[in-house]
């Protein structure tokens, strides 16, 4: 029996896992984590995406903090494990809006998360498979490398696996 | 926020220390009156990390902490947080109702109410140092509180500060009451606006 290891990716970070190891990140909440998964070649991707947008922004030198230089660069790394892109499917976790700072539409950062993240991989061709965002409350998630199975926990409202 | 773009903005620092003992002063003066008790309290520290710790500061990210928000508006605008891990929530529950203070039972809305109203202290007493400072007045509203996994709650001052660089300011302050320890972070988060006006109105830019 071959041990998973499991991969931690924090904030602002990425990682790939090759089965049969898995990635987790700790207590999303406004981030979200977008899981890419080659079930051919069993190869795993996440990225914690804190910020929509790097052109938004001129501190923009983490790439992995972004949506749109997080995804691509996380296929890329995937592709140099033996990943293929045309195999990639996505899922998405987290996006929450943690506290109601709606009087500023623009300040519910989760959404434009979700959102951004979504119309990357849409210029990408990835197709999303599954989901769980939104919401006010955060997430523990875990991506297993050998049948792509995203693992999401919560406080209060337990296990749930998309 | 330029808050650390270009090195370290020391005035900022300065201002938070500033409000971090003035503020911490006056806070724990009006809970003592509240629960009629000698309070002491540490010099309240000002820690720079990096954003991709903010999620940790009170050990991990998925372990459940509470968080009140308060929005700033007035001369000032932007948000005020204090976290606080469980067992610091439920010494401060236990201090407020004159309860055994190791005891530890689920919050209700009493109790949820009672955090509520210190996080309304300190956050008064924090804006009226700052206040007093920059000539600059500002109200605070009703605060949120949320009860959940740190990583979750602490993605929202990563995420403000994340616009703007790669490091987080904030204050911790420890106070005490005979052998307990309750530890608070308080997160001051203006808009870029704002943070400009602050420093201008300090006699800088």
């Amino acid at each position: 029996m071959i041990e998973t290891t499991i991969i931690k990716v924090g904030m602002a970070d990425l990682n790939i896992a090759k089965s049969p190891n898995a990635l987790t990140t700790l207590g999303l909440g406004s981030c979200v984590g977008v899981c890419l998964y080659d079930s051919r070649n069993k190869v795993a991707g996440m990225v914690h995406v804190m910020l929509p947008n790097s052109r938004d922004v001129r501190n923009n030198l983490n790439p992995a903090k972004f949506a749109d230089t997080g995804i691509p660069l996380l296929i890329t790394m995937m592709e140099n494990v033996g990943a293929d892109k045309k195999y990639i499917v996505a899922k998405l976790a987290g996006g929450a809006q943690m506290f109601n700072v709606s009087r500023h539409e623009f300040m519910n950062i989760g959404k434009r998360n979700v959102d951004a993240s979504k119309e990357v991989l849409s210029s990408l061709s990835i197709r999303i498979v599954a989901e769980d965002t939104g919401g006010n409350y955060g997430r523990t998630i875990t991506l297993y490398s050998e049948d792509g199975r995203l693992e999401i926990k919560t406080i209060g409202m337990g296990i749930k696996i998309i | 926020m330029e808050f650390i773009d270009n090195g370290i903005n020391e005035l900022y620092i300065d201002v938070l220390k500033e409000i971090g003992n003035i503020g911490t002063g006056n806070a724990i003066s009006a809970l003592a009156m509240m629960i009629g008790k000698r309070i002491d309290m540490k010099v309240p520290t000002v820690k720079m990390i990096d954003i991709k710790e903010v999620p940790d500061i009170l050990g991990g990210a998925d372990i459940p902490i509470v968080g009140i928000l308060l929005n700033l508006e007035g001369d000032l605008e932007g948000f005020i947080l204090f976290v606080l891990s469980q067992s610091s929530a439920h010494v401060l529950v236990n201090m407020l109702f004159g309860k055994n203070l190791n005891g530890y039972e689920e919050f209700g809305d009493m109790e949820k109410s009672a955090l509520s109203e210190v996080g309304n202290i300190l956050a008064g007493a924090y804006l009226t140092a700052l206040s007093k400072l920059t000539n600059l007045t500002m109200i605070q509203s009703v605060p949120q509180l949320a009860e959940d996994m740190a990583g979750a709650i602490l993605s929202f001052p990563a995420i403000q500060f994340g616009e703007t660089g790669e490091t987080a300011l904030y204050i911790e302050t420890e106070i005490f009451e005979s052998d307990n320890t309750i530890i608070a972070d308080f997160f001051l988060i203006p808009t870029i606006e704002s943070y400009k006006k602050m420093l201008k109105a300090l006699g800088v830019a």
